[in-house]
């Protein structure tokens, strides 16, 4: 008899032991997706910065740019179409669409020596090269932290938990187009040297 | 590419690591007294000496995390961002970029006026963190220069190395004035030892006095050399951790170039936050040799050093 009481309770502490590094496992799980969540999320809210910017950039450098309204007006169009885009793979590409026509904008600015030195463009280009920073910033994190969600799931023991409760791996954010891994870092020229002179 | 999860996993238990052994500093320099206590007659049954010395730890330790930050921009005369300023204004959207890089939240932004470049990062964690940059710093670099620093200091919160430097800061200190105490309470101690010499065991006495002794000689130096040496240790691992963030090594070389050529010290920052820089604000030649004496004594690695790695890591990474 108390051989059976001793294997008893040591399959019930087992059987504790288990529970506990289950709900822990699992825990550890639903933080990643969440993060996952909110690393997309994050993208989202600095591409919405972009959006906001574009029009005011526009505005201001409209009377200098006169001979380039040609440029101009593909960034407004560029800009309306990623705003209205539908679904995840038609805003990646409308947005890559966006960061062209933008960085050809950027460049094209780069004539104008007037333009460079007016402080209202010059805090623009500030603002929407920063957001052009945070939303790449804000892509490599989300990429690091769903890689990380990702091998959680495929290691052993903590498979099992993934594949129990169904948690799914996500997919990563990629540059498709072979043009836009072409594109230069963009050179705003707002630096300290410059602005002193 | 190291793994940074991995690093910062080992971070915080090598936090542990170095509490504990802080931690013990105090009971010996505490056991030391009690033992002295005792066999010099007076025995009030708990050990007296040693919870106090660890109560005393314990109280700075947190005192320092709950306000120690705040008591650090104080002293640094350090005043918040004012993002009309274009400049300050490009601080803010570069502070927030790798934020977002790192995935926590934009800690506060100080600015210190002062002309010398040089930036430190202070604060609990990644929730309660402040950013403090000279105006010296923001004049003099550009702005991909600016990003490789912040992404340095921000490596500081992120890692927590933030909160082992104020909790290491306390508890040395800590020891440091309680070793200073024992040695002047050591007279008095002395005379009473003397007093009652003839009812309790001499050679006992003699031994714990001498035990205490060294202990309170020894203590403070080794408090000081580990936190020295673990200040050294963060700045690579902030170096590598922000170039991870940035993906651009060479900037941060840069930027501490520069900031390694403005050779005059940095007035504004005192003596005891030199191990929150991004280099040593004291402008001192020792940080610049290598050697065991150097090594123990200085708060930073040396910069040539830390400049060499950061473009192999550029070499490294630009390799197919």
């Amino acid at each position: 008899m108390a051989a059976i009481g001793g294997c008893l309770t040591l399959l019930v502490v087992i059987a504790v032991f288990g529970a506990i590094w289950a709900i822990w496992r699992y825990n550890n799980l639903v933080s990643l997706r969440n993060q996952v969540v909110n690393g997309w999320k994050q993208i989202d809210v600095q591409l919405k910065r972009r959006h906001d910017l574009i029009p005011n950039l526009v505005a201001a450098v409209k009377g200098e740019m006169q001979f380039e309204q040609d440029t101009l007006e593909k960034v407004i169009q560029a800009r309306n179409s990623a705003v209205a885009a539908r679904g995840v793979a038609d805003a990646a590409d409308k947005e890559n669409a966006l960061t062209q026509t933008l960085s050809r904008l950027f460049a094209l600015a780069e004539n104008y020596p007037t333009l460079k030195a007016n402080e209202q463009v010059k805090t623009l280009m500030e603002e929407l090269s920063s957001t052009e920073n945070r939303i790449g910033f804000a892509r490599q994190f989300y990429n690091d932290i769903a890689t990380r969600y990702n091998t959680a799931q495929q290691l052993f023991p903590d498979n099992l938990i993934a594949q129990t409760f169904h948690f799914q791996q996500v997919e990563l954010y990629e540059i498709k187009d072979e043009a836009e891994r072409a594109v230069p870092k963009v050179d705003l020229n707002v630096r300290s040297d410059q602005t002193k002179s | 590419m190291t793994n940074l999860y991995d690093q910062q996993k080992r971070n915080l238990s090598n936090t542990r690591l170095f509490i504990a052994g802080f931690v013990l500093l105090l009971v010996l320099v505490g056991l030391g007294a009690d033992g002295v206590l005792y066999a010099g007659g007076f025995s009030p049954g708990i050990p007296f000496a040693t919870l106090g010395a660890l109560c005393f730890g314990g109280m700075s330790a947190w005192w320092s995390l709950h306000g120690g930050d705040r008591a650090v921009l104080e002293s640094a005369a350090a005043i918040p961002l004012d993002p009309s300023d274009p400049k300050q204004r490009q601080l803010q959207n570069v502070v927030e970029e790798i934020a977002i890089a790192g995935g926590i939240p934009r800690p506060a932004i100080y600015i210190i006026p002062d002309s010398d470049p040089n930036a430190f990062a202070t604060g609990s964690g990644p929730e309660k963190a402040s950013i403090a940059v000279t105006r010296g710093l923001l004049e003099k670099l550009d702005r991909d220069e600016l990003q490789g620093v912040i992404s340095h200091e921000l490596s500081h919160v992120r890692n927590y190395d933030v909160r082992l430097m104020t909790v290491v800061a306390a508890l040395a200190g800590a020891i440091l004035l309680l070793s200073d105490w024992s040695r002047r309470g050591l007279g008095w101690g002395g005379g009473r030892r003397r007093n009652s010499d003839g009812e309790s065991g001499g050679g006992l006495g003699i031994l714990f006095a001498i035990l205490w002794v060294v202990s309170i000689v020894l203590a403070p130096i080794i408090a000081q050399i580990v936190s020295l040496a673990v200040s050294r240790q963060r700045e690579y691992l902030a170096d590598a951790s922000g170039a991870e963030l940035t993906r651009n090594p060479l900037a941060l070389a840069s930027a501490l170039e520069k900031i390694a050529a403005a050779v005059e010290p940095t007035p504004s920052i005192k003596q005891g936050i030199a191990h929150l820089c991004i280099e040593d604000p004291r402008g001192r030649s020792l940080d610049q040799k290598e050697g065991v004496f150097a090594n123990l004594f200085s708060t930073h690695p040396p910069v040539a050093k830390r400049i060499a790695l950061l473009r192999e890591m550029a070499y490294q990474s630009a390799r197919p």
